[in-house]
């Protein structure tokens, strides 16, 4: 679809980011905005993937219609996350397969689906940002992102776009942090277990900052940094991109002077 | 017989191999040499991802006319001078095979190393029978040394270390010095190939699996890296093939794209040292090889898993690439899935072959991270297969019941904005105002699978949606 | 009903078709006929002197090691060498192999011995049927010139192959394997061989001479 002059984007801000760290959400609308999009925020709840992943098509399918419902009046729908945006964007047609009108729907709805940094490289064509992060960071790959919607060069072009910041690549950034919704809880040994290497990784970067693009994995890699005792700054990329970064990092106290 | 499978028992098997230190160090080595050697190999071949494709369009192709290559394949076997059985289950595979061995008066057979062998519980039958089963494969000689199962489809003894090993070579080859070398890989594989060469030499049955079955000629091909399935295949009486009914390929051309891929997704090499094909018994003329060749075709549950959701998983080709890039694998092993196939693709065919009741838990133990599917060189969509399964469970109530519960307390939110609205407008803040001193909580009601091991950051507070409106900001 | 006819019913039952339909039929016979070749790498696409260079290079990367002969004869000296740089007795097995037979081995020390192999030969000598570049493979097939014995039993195994038997490819391999042999009774046994063997089963280390030879030795006649 040609760009127009100034895009309709629904921000689909993603249950996690609703409920636990708004300000991802906030992050995601300056990032939008300055790029010339007109941005408004349905009301909405759930992409319908934790259904999904369970078995449960039943929910996941009335899921699936409410969202499509939400966000019919849009030209684009925009996620800071690779997982929701994956959903979305690749797993809503396979909910549908069997209708022929609502598989066309599904199909349409999820060529205007997308996440978030990789929408404003790929689509809108940004190239660098103007927030500032002095700061050395090490930036982790989550997997639907990665292998779903291939994202992985966007966010480090983008990083690299701020002055000052460093970019320190950990070992396997691009394996799997051991989240995987449901799986932390219910197999939480074997999470752990996955977690651990990954926060070892972390570790043997050097980087005092961790960044990634899906809330799920910043939650569970910082849950375990802080259970570990490590000292480690986790935020997800918008905040980092937009520059809001007063908040406190994920995981940490609000009330500190840190 | 029933087939014996540990599967359901998933959790506590992985709850023992996390703690296994020795396993955990092994496991280590799976993580850095498989996954490199994989990636070095394919960046060497331009070709590699059309090779990907070509390979899964073939298998598609032989799947959707097998019944038709199966019975042009029996009749080129015939000509070559060889037999086909069929076998429906592992009861009558066993038994075709226990008959073949007992008519040649057989004391010794040798095995070269068959997956499919191993779904059948084959060495136990021809031990009932009274006969000697010799696994030759060094790996799989020396699971059998320690009564093991494989951990690993081509690398049957990948969870071991080689002080292990050593250990068991001393307690059962009592006839050598006890005060020998075994710290090094090279004696203990000297000592392998000397003990095994007169197992070799005295068999009277060989068995081997196969990598392929060429429909064109009649033609079984074995893949090795130790040329012990030769041996085994050459130097008895007998030739027994043993291989489940989707190994066949259409042609030699066929066969030459799929070896492409099989090798380097497996260990990375762009051929074993070994690939023989082999049809039928030996010639008029010939001065060594088998007097008689017998091809056993087994389907347990195969033909029922075509023209299902689950079809894609007959593409298979056994590489291992799989289970090799699994973040689950690397934390468990292979035992811990409790049967024969571990890994991604054990998750998807165990509740096939054992039934999704059984074998639940595997298709569960996933994160859908996708790397899986990645490497997978003939391209089976496996998370999406183990999401089908989960379907089924789903379906049948399977799935324990805290979280079916749980998941429909979600979806019952989540299906009502409204209320949605009304309720986490209400809990955010709460949580958020109880999490703030430490930013976190460290023990969650209902979560420890979670907290036993992390904390959970705390909320901010208001929801997005929450400050949105108050700022007067664009729903629509 | 047998388990045969068992099993073909249900495959068709799962299909859906009877196995009688026409297009389906067509479509097999054309394959097998036809054949087709799918992806074939450019990497073994190239004649003379580079493909004896990518054989070589090939060969040496998976551990054999590769010499190259003017004439039949010096096939003869070559393998005295070898098995004096490796201290290797002077005695060989060989099979009924003309073209290795009718060399005077009388010129050298070597004791020459004939037949399948027994089990305790050190020094195996065959022809090789072809080799494939694009891999640094070897072809061997079954029959009383080159018993398939002797590809695994023997310790040091040592292959004389002519530059004119070297292909590029897999696929052109099986187009002289089907133009020597009949397009379906191919011999017993094809050995497709690249390197010695090995086993990587202990902590992932690689050793050489798993059961079969430790060491693989090629010698190119280019004549």
């Amino acid at each position: 679809m040609p760009l127009k002059p100034r895009p309709r984007v629904g921000l689909f801000v993603t249950c996690l980011v609703d409920l636990f760290r708004p300000s991802i959400g906030f992050a995601a609308v300056k990032l939008l905005e300055d790029a010339g999009c007109h941005v408004t925020v349905p009301a909405q709840t759930c992409c319908g993937q934790p259904a999904f992943n369970s078995g449960d098509r039943v929910d996941a399918r009335a899921l699936a219609l409410q969202a499509m419902d939400a966000f019919a009046n849009v030209d684009y729908v925009v996620a800071p996350s690779g997982s929701c945006g994956g959903m979305m964007a690749k797993h809503y047609p396979e909910l549908f397969a069997d209708d022929p009108n609502l598989a066309k729907r599904a199909q349409d709805f999820s060529a205007k689906c997308h996440e978030l940094v990789s929408f404003i490289t790929d689509v809108l064509g940004v190239t660098s940002v103007t927030a500032q992060f002095p700061r050395e960071v090490t930036y982790h790959d989550s997997c639907a992102g990665l292998r779903e919607l291939g994202i992985a060069s966007q966010p480090r072009k983008l990083l690299k776009s701020i002055e000052g910041l460093e970019l320190t690549e950990m070992k396997e950034c691009d394996v799997c942090c051991g989240f995987g919704g449901t799986f932390a809880v219910k197999y939480g040994e074997i999470s752990d277990s996955i977690v651990r290497k990954k926060t070892e990784n972390i570790i043997g970067s050097g980087a005092p900052v961790l960044l990634a693009g899906d809330l799920g994995c910043l939650m569970n890699m910082a849950g375990k940094l802080t259970r570990e005792g490590r000292v480690v700054e986790v935020r997800h990329v918008a905040e980092v991109l937009a520059g809001f970064t007063n908040e406190p990092p994920i995981g940490a106290p609000k009330e500190s002077g840190a | 017989m029933t087939i014996h499978s540990t599967s359901p028992a998933f959790k506590r098997n992985a709850h023992n191999a996390l703690a296994d230190k020795q396993l955990q160090q092994a496991l280590g080595n799976v993580r850095a040499g498989f996954i490199d050697k994989r990636t070095q190999a394919a960046e060497r071949l331009p070709e590699f991802e059309a090779l990907r494709d070509s390979a899964r369009d073939i298998k598609n192709h032989v799947l959707a006319h097998l019944d038709l290559y199966l019975e042009h394949y029996e009749t080129k076997v015939r000509e070559a001078g060889g037999h086909v059985h069929f076998a429906r289950t592992t009861e009558e595979a066993c038994a075709t095979i226990v008959e073949i061995c007992k008519a040649q008066g057989a004391r010794t057979v040798t095995k070269g190393k068959s997956m499919v062998s191993e779904e059948i519980g084959l060495n136990a039958a021809i031990e009932a029978a009274g006969m000697e089963a010799v696994e030759t494969d060094l790996g799989e000689y020396i699971i059998q040394l320690r009564g093991e199962t494989p951990s690993h489809i081509i690398a049957p003894a990948v969870h071991l270390m080689k002080e292990q090993v050593a250990d068991d070579f001393r307690r059962i080859h009592t006839h050598l010095d006890a005060d020998r070398d075994l710290t090094q890989p090279e004696a203990l594989l000297t000592e392998a190939r000397m003990v095994l060469r007169k197992r070799f030499l005295e068999a009277d049955v060989g068995i081997t699996g196969a990598n392929f079955l060429v429909a064109e000629t009649g033609t079984s091909i074995i893949v090795t890296n130790e040329g012990n399935g030769d041996l085994t295949q050459t130097l008895p009486r007998v030739h027994i093939v043993i291989a489940s009914i989707e190994k066949i390929v259409p042609t030699l051309e066929d066969a030459a794209q799929i070896l492409r891929v099989l090798g380097r997704s497996a260990t990375g090499q762009d051929m074993s040292v070994y690939t023989t094909l082999s049809t039928g018994p030996r010639r008029p003329g010939d001065v060594d090889g088998p007097q008689a060749y017998h091809v056993v075709l087994v389907d347990n549950g195969r033909s029922a898993m075509l023209g299902t959701e689950f079809e894609d998983m007959l593409r298979c080709i056994r590489c291992g690439a799989c289970m090799n890039h699994c973040p689950v694998y690397h934390a468990v092993g292979g035992h811990a899935y409790g049967w024969v196939y571990p890994g991604p693709m054990g998750a998807v065919l165990s509740p096939s072959l054992l039934g999704v009741d059984k074998a639940g838990h595997l298709p569960n133990a996933s994160t859908f991270c996708g790397r899986c599917e990645s490497v997978c060189p003939v391209r089976i969509p496996l998370p999406k297969l183990m999401r089908h399964w989960r379907e089924r469970e789903y379906e049948r109530h399977l799935a324990p019941a805290t979280f079916r519960y749980g998941l429909g307390l979600w979806a019952f939110f989540a299906r009502r904005p409204a209320l949605y609205k009304f309720a986490t407008g209400l809990a955010m803040p709460v949580l958020g105002y109880l999490g703030r001193k430490a930013g976190r909580f460290a023990k969650l009601p209902l979560a420890s699978g979670w907290t036993d091991h992390r904390d959970m950051p705390a909320p901010q507070g208001k929801t997005f949606q929450a400050q949105w409106r108050e700022r007067g900001g664009r729903t629509r | 009903m047998s388990a045969r006819e068992d099993i073909l019913s249900n495959i068709r039952r799962s299909l859906g078709v009877t196995g009688r339909e026409e297009p389906r039929l067509s479509a097999m016979q054309e394959r097998l006929k036809s054949a087709p070749r799918g992806v074939v790498p450019m990497r073994g696409q190239v004649s003379g002197e580079a493909r004896v260079a990518l054989l070589r290079a090939e060969a040496e990367r998976v551990a054999a090691s590769v010499a190259e002969v003017a004439q039949p004869q010096d096939i003869v000296l070559e393998v005295a060498r070898y098995l004096r740089e490796h201290n290797l007795p002077a005695s060989l097995r060989m099979g009924a192999d003309a073209r290795l037979n009718g060399l005077d081995w009388s010129a050298t020390a070597i004791e020459v011995s004939h037949g399948p192999s027994a089990g305790d030969d050190l020094n195996g000598l065959s022809h090789a049927f072809g080799a494939v570049a694009e891999t640094g493979t070897l072809a061997m097939v079954s029959g009383a010139d080159n018993p398939t014995t002797l590809n695994f039993l023997p310790d040091n195994h040592i292959v004389v192959l002519r530059e004119a038997d070297l292909l590029s490819d897999a696929e052109s391999l099986w187009d002289r394997l089907r133009a020597t042999y009949g397009k379906a009774l191919a011999p017993r046994t094809v050995n497709l061989i690249t390197g010695p063997s090995r086993s990587g089963d202990i902590e992932q280390q690689i050793v050489l001479g798993a059961h079969g030879p430790r060491r693989l030795h090629i010698v190119i006649l280019r004549d």
